[in-house]
C-alpha cells in the first residue's frame, strides 16, 4: 500500500514540527495534495499527556484536504468492530459539511499526537474513543472550516461569517469555490480565533443513523486484517511457546523440523522457538515437529484450585478503602439483620476470531510493523526493543482488527515477529494457531468478592460493605499509572454503588495470581456488576420485596440510573412474563453510560432456556445510533457466551482449553430474542463498546433464581449443575 | 503441479497434496478474503463453495478440490451485487468483519438450496459459523432480506 506509507511518512513530517503550537504547516504531499496539520491552541504537551488519565492532546493531525478537494481523515483509533472507522470521520465530516461517505480514511501512525486524553497513550480501549474525540475532532474540523471560510472571504472581500462551507465548496451568495482551490490560502492564514463547532441542533450527520464506512470492504473479502498482510518475498513463521505459562526453553532438537519442506530457519526468540518457512502450512507442521524441553516457570504448579485458594486466603487480609460513607462496621453491628454472600468469577479468554499475528519488514534501516493492535505506541516500543532500533526508526501500520476486546492492548505477539524478520533478513508474518491463542492469552482476572448488607428492623438497607479480591491488570500493563493509587480498572461498578444506604464501604485487596491477567471487554465491570447486582437481588428477596421495586426505591437521588431501570422494566413488561417464564433485572453505570437489562428465562428441572434479553441504554449523545445498537446486540451475545459457557482452567501451569470445542462461543441457533432501546439524551457521549457485556451475567443469574430459587454465585452457568 | 478452478479461473499451484485448501487460497494465490479461525472446521471462517456446497477449506486437502469448481468470497460477485452482499450492506451486518466472508458464503449456499429459508433453516445452515462480535441478530435478518432481494430478481 504505497499511498498508506507515503501518508504516514508525510504526516510524521508535520508532527515533528508540532512543538510550535498555534502554528499551521502545510506540506506538499507526493500525490500533489496538501496537508493541513492543525494544532489546537491552549492544550497541554504530549509529555504531560503520557503521565496519566488527566492529560490532553497537543497536536491534531487527523485531516488532510487535497487541492483536488479530497478529504482524508486519519483514524487514530483501531477499528475492531466497534465502529470508530465510521464514528470518528463523522465528527470531522460534520464540521466540514460533507457526507461521511465522501471522506477517505487511513489508519493513523503511532504518534504522541494521537494520545487518548482519557488513557494517557495512543490506545483504543476503555470505551473511550468517542468520548475522547467528541470535542477534539469536532474542533479539528471546525478549525479547518473556519480557515476555508476566511480564505474565501479574503479572496472575495466579503465577510467570513457569511461564507458557508458544505459539500466540498465554500459559498457566499451566488459565488462558490471548491475547497481544494482555497486550501493553500487557508493553510497560510493565522490561527482563527473563537472556533465554534456546529451547534448540535444543526447536526446533519451526528446522531443520525448512517451506514458504516467499512461494511463494503467487509462483505467482499477486501478488508485487510493483520493476518492478510502480504509483502514481497515474505516468509511465514509459527512459534512454539512454553505450554506452562511463564516457562522457558531448556533444549531444542530441531533436526526433523529443519529437514521438512520449505523450512528456512529455526530461531530462538524471546518468547519461544520459531520456525520460518515459505508457507504457513509448512511452518505449522514443522513447528509441531520440534522436540523442545521446557523449564517450568514460576507458574509451573499453578492450578485453578491454587488460584482460588490464594484469593480466599487474601480475603482475610486488609484491603485499601476505595469508598467509605458513614461507618459500615458500626452499621453492621447495629443491624437487625445481616446478609452476606461471596461471589467467585472465572478467568476468561478473549478468543478474537483472528488469532494474534504480526508482520515485520526491515528496510532502509527502518522496522515496519504491520499489526492488528489496540496500542500503537506500545507496539512501537516493543518492536524498538526487539529490533535494537530507536523509536523513530520503527513504524507501526495498523490494520483492521479481527476482534480486539482488550486482547490487543497487549503486544506480546510482536517481539518474536520482529526477531524472526531480523534473523531471516526478509519480511516475516508470524501467526499464532487458535490453540496458541487460547492457551497464551492474558486472561480476564479471577475474583472473589464478598458483600455484606445491614438491614434495620423495618427492612431498610442501612449498610453495604463490599470487599473485592482480584489481581490488578494495570499494575503490569502501566505500572506508573497505579504507583500511588488503587488500580482504577479493578474497582469499576463497585466504587460507584448507586443505592441509598447510610453506610457504604468498598475495599479492594490486590492479590496477584502468578500469571498475567489482561483487560477483557468491560474489564472489572463484569466482575463487580455481577457481584453487586446479584447481591442486591439476594437482599431484595431477604426483605421480601420485588427486585425491581427494591432497587427503584433506593435510587430516588439517582435520576439517570432510575430512568434506565424504569425503562427496562417497562419495555420488558416486568412482572408480566408469559406463563412459566421468569425475569431477572440488573443495572449498571460505566464508561459514562447508564444501562439496565431484563432477561427472561424458563427452566424445566435443570434445563435452562433463555428467551428474551431487553436492554435499555442512556449513553448521552450518540454519533451513530445504529452502531450503538449493534454494539448492544453484540455485547448481549458476548455476555451470554461468558455467563453460560466459559471459563479458563489451569492445571500444572497449563491452560486446558484449546480450540472452540473446549472454549465455546455462542452460535446463531442459541441466540434469544434481543431488544435494545436507547433513551434520548443531550448528555455528553458515553462509551458503548463494552458496558452491556457486564449486565448480562447478573440479569441472567437473577432470572435463574426467580425461576428455580437456585442462586448462582459462581460462573459459568453450565458448571453450576444447569444444562443449556 | 495441482490444477484448480477458482472463481471460474484455472490456477496451477505447486504445493503438497495434503495442504489444506485454505492455505493455498490465502498464501499461494493471495485470496485472503477467506479466513483462518480454528483449523478444525469449528468456526466456519474459512467457508468456500465447492461445486456450490459450503465447505470448510481449513480441513480440506487441496487434492480433494481438484476437478471441482471452487468459489471464494472474491468470486461471489464482481461488484458486491450478490443478494446476500446487498442485504449485508443494507443491514450493516459486520462489526469486526473477520467471520463475515464465511458467514456470507454459508448464507449464499443456503439461499441457493432454500430460496425462502425459515428461521429453523437458518439455524441449521448457519450454526457452523461463529461470530465473536455477536452479529447473529443481523445475520438472521439479512438472510431473510437477501431472500426477498433474490426473489425480486426472479
Amino acid at each position: 500500500m504505497p499511498d498508506h506509507d507515503t501518508g504516514i511518512a508525510a504526516s510524521r513530517e508535520t508532527l515533528v514540527d508540532a512543538s510550535r503550537r498555534g502554528f499551521l504547516k502545510s506540506t506538499a504531499s507526493v500525490s500533489g495534495g496538501l496537508f493541513i496539520a492543525m494544532y489546537l491552541p491552549g492544550c497541554g504537551k504530549p509529555d504531560n499527556a503520557r503521565q496519566g488519565p488527566a492529560s490532553v492532546v497537543e497536536a491534531n493531525a487527523w485531516l488532510r484536504i487535497g487541492t483536488d478537494s479530497s478529504i482524508t481523515v486519519l483514524c487514530d483509533r483501531s477499528e475492531m468492530g466497534q465502529g470508530v472507522y465510521t464514528a470518528l470521520p463523522t465528527l470531522i465530516a460534520e464540521e466540514l459539511g460533507v457526507d461521511p461517505d465522501t471522506v477517505k480514511i487511513e489508519f493513523a501512525p503511532s504518534s504522541a499526537a494521537y494520545v487518548n486524553s482519557l488513557l494517557g497513550a495512543q490506545v483504543t480501549g476503555g470505551s473511550t474513543s468517542v468520548r475522547d474525540a467528541w470535542d477534539k475532532l469536532r474542533m479539528a474540523g471546525a478549525e479547518a472550516r473556519q480557515r476555508l471560510a476566511l480564505a474565501a472571504a479574503d479572496r472575495w472581500s466579503v465577510p467570513a461569517s457569511r461564507c458557508t462551507v458544505a459539500d466540498g465548496y465554500v459559498q457566499f451568495t451566488t459565488r462558490r469555490a471548491a475547497i481544494g482551490e482555497l486550501v493553500e490560502a487557508a493553510a497560510a492564514l493565522p490561527v482563527p480565533q473563537n472556533i465554534q463547532p456546529v451547534d448540535p441542533d444543526n447536526f446533519r450527520f451526528i446522531g443520525k443513523p448512517h451506514k458504516r464506512l467499512d461494511t463494503a470492504a467487509k462483505v467482499d473479502g477486501s478488508a485487510r486484517f493483520g493476518i492478510d498482510v502480504r509483502l514481497p518475498d515474505m516468509l511465514y513463521a509459527a512459534l512454539a511457546q512454553s505450554p506452562q505459562l511463564g516457562g522457558s526453553v531448556a533444549s531444542v532438537d530441531d533436526a526433523k523440523a529443519r529437514g521438512m519442506p520449505g523450512v528456512r530457519q529455526v530461531v530462538q526468540t524471546s518468547s519461544g522457538v520459531a520456525v520460518i518457512a515459505d508457507s504457513w502450512w509448512q511452518v505449522r507442521q514443522a513447528r509441531d515437529a520440534l522436540a523442545i524441553k521446557w523449564h517450568g516457570g514460576s507458574a509451573a504448579k499453578l492450578s485453578n484450585a491454587s488460584i482460588y485458594a490464594g484469593l480466599r486466603s487474601a480475603a482475610s487480609g486488609k484491603g485499601r478503602s476505595v469508598r467509605s460513607d458513614g461507618d459500615a462496621d458500626a452499621g453492621l453491628r447495629s443491624a437487625a439483620r445481616r446478609v452476606e454472600a461471596v461471589y467467585e468469577l472465572p478467568m476468561l479468554a478473549h478468543a478474537t476470531l483472528e488469532p494474534q499475528n504480526c508482520t515485520v519488514e526491515f528496510r532502509d534501516g527502518e522496522c515496519h510493523v504491520h499489526a492488528p493492535t489496540q496500542a500503537q505506541q506500545l507496539a512501537q516500543t516493543a518492536a524498538a526493543q526487539a529490533s535494537g532500533l530507536p523509536l523513530e526508526k520503527v513504524f507501526v501500520h495498523t490494520t483492521f482488527l479481527g476482534g480486539g476486546f482488550g486482547r490487543r492492548l497487549d503486544v506480546d505477539f510482536i517481539p518474536a515477529a520482529v526477531e524472526c524478520a531480523k534473523a531471516a533478513g526478509k519480511p516475516v508474518k508470524l501467526l499464532w494457531t487458535r490453540e496458541d491463542d487460547t492457551t497464551h492469552d492474558k486472561y480476564r482476572p479471577p475474583a472473589r468478592n464478598t458483600c455484606t448488607a445491614g438491614i434495620d428492623a423495618k427492612g431498610n438497607l442501612t449498610t453495604f460493605k463490599l470487599q473485592l479480591v482480584a489481581p490488578s491488570i494495570t499494575s503490569r500493563w502501566a505500572p506508573a499509572v497505579v504507583k500511588d493509587i488503587v488500580d482504577p480498572f479493578a474497582i469499576e461498578a463497585a466504587q460507584n454503588f448507586p443505592y441509598a444506604a447510610a453506610n457504604v464501604a468498598v475495599d479492594y485487596v490486590r492479590h496477584e495470581i502468578g500469571i498475567d491477567v489482561g483487560y477483557w471487554r468491560s474489564v472489572s465491570h463484569a466482575l463487580n456488576c455481577f457481584t453487586v447486582e446479584s447481591f442486591m437481588d439476594e437482599v431484595a428477596y431477604v426483605v421480601g420485596m420485588d427486585p425491581y421495586q427494591f432497587r427503584r426505591g433506593l435510587l430516588n437521588s439517582q435520576p439517570r440510573w432510575q430512568a434506565v431501570l424504569d425503562a427496562a422494566a417497562g419495555k420488558a413488561q416486568w412482572g408480566r412474563a408469559a406463563e412459566g417464564h421468569h425475569q431477572g433485572i440488573a443495572l449498571m453505570s460505566g464508561y459514562d453510560t447508564y444501562l439496565a437489562q431484563v432477561i427472561e428465562v424458563s427452566m424445566s428441572g435443570n434445563k435452562l432456556v433463555v428467551h428474551r434479553v431487553v436492554t435499555v441504554i442512556d449513553c448521552g449523545r450518540m454519533v451513530n445510533p445504529d452502531i450503538v445498537r449493534a454494539q448492544a446486540e453484540g455485547s448481549v451475545i458476548f455476555g451470554l457466551t461468558a455467563a453460560l459457557y466459559d471459563d479458563v482452567t489451569i492445571a500444572d501451569g497449563k491452560v486446558r482449553e484449546q480450540n472452540f470445542d473446549s472454549y465455546r462461543l455462542m452460535r446463531i441457533n442459541e441466540v434469544p430474542q434481543i431488544e435494545v432501546y436507547m433513551l434520548d439524551s443531550q448528555e455528553k457521549p458515553g462509551g458503548m463498546g463494552e458496558p452491556v457485556v457486564a449486565l448480562v451475567a447478573p440479569a441472567l443469574c437473577n432470572a435463574i433464581y426467580a425461576a428455580s430459587r437456585k442462586r448462582l454465585r459462581s460462573l459459568p452457568v453450565v458448571k453450576q449443575g444447569i444444562v443449556v | 503441479m495441482i490444477n484448480l478452478t477458482i472463481n471460474g479461473k484455472s490456477e496451477s499451484v505447486e504445493v503438497a497434496d495434503d495442504t489444506p485448501l485454505l492455505w493455498v487460497l490465502r498464501d499461494t494465490l493471495g485470496l485472503t478474503g477467506t479466513k483462518y479461525g480454528c483449523g478444525m472446521a469449528l468456526c466456519g471462517a474459512c467457508t468456500v463453495h465447492l461445486d456450490g456446497a459450503p465447505t470448510r477449506s481449513c480441513v480440506l486437502p487441496v487434492s480433494a478440490a481438484v476437478g471441482k469448481s471452487i468459489t471464494t468470497i472474491e468470486g461471489l460477485s464482481a461488484d458486491r451485487s450478490h443478494p446476500v452482499q446487498r442485504a449485508w450492506i443494507e443491514l450493516d451486518v459486520p462489526q469486526c468483519g473477520y467471520c463475515q466472508s464465511g458467514q456470507i458464503m454459508s448464507a449464499a449456499a443456503l439461499l441457493k438450496k432454500t430460496p425462502a429459508p425459515t428461521d429453523q433453516d437458518i439455524d441449521t445452515a448457519m450454526a457452523g459459523n461463529l461470530c465473536r462480535c455477536g452479529t447473529y441478530v443481523r445475520i438472521r435478518k439479512a438472510i431473510h432480506r437477501a431472500a426477498e432481494l433474490a426473489g425480486k430478481e426472479g
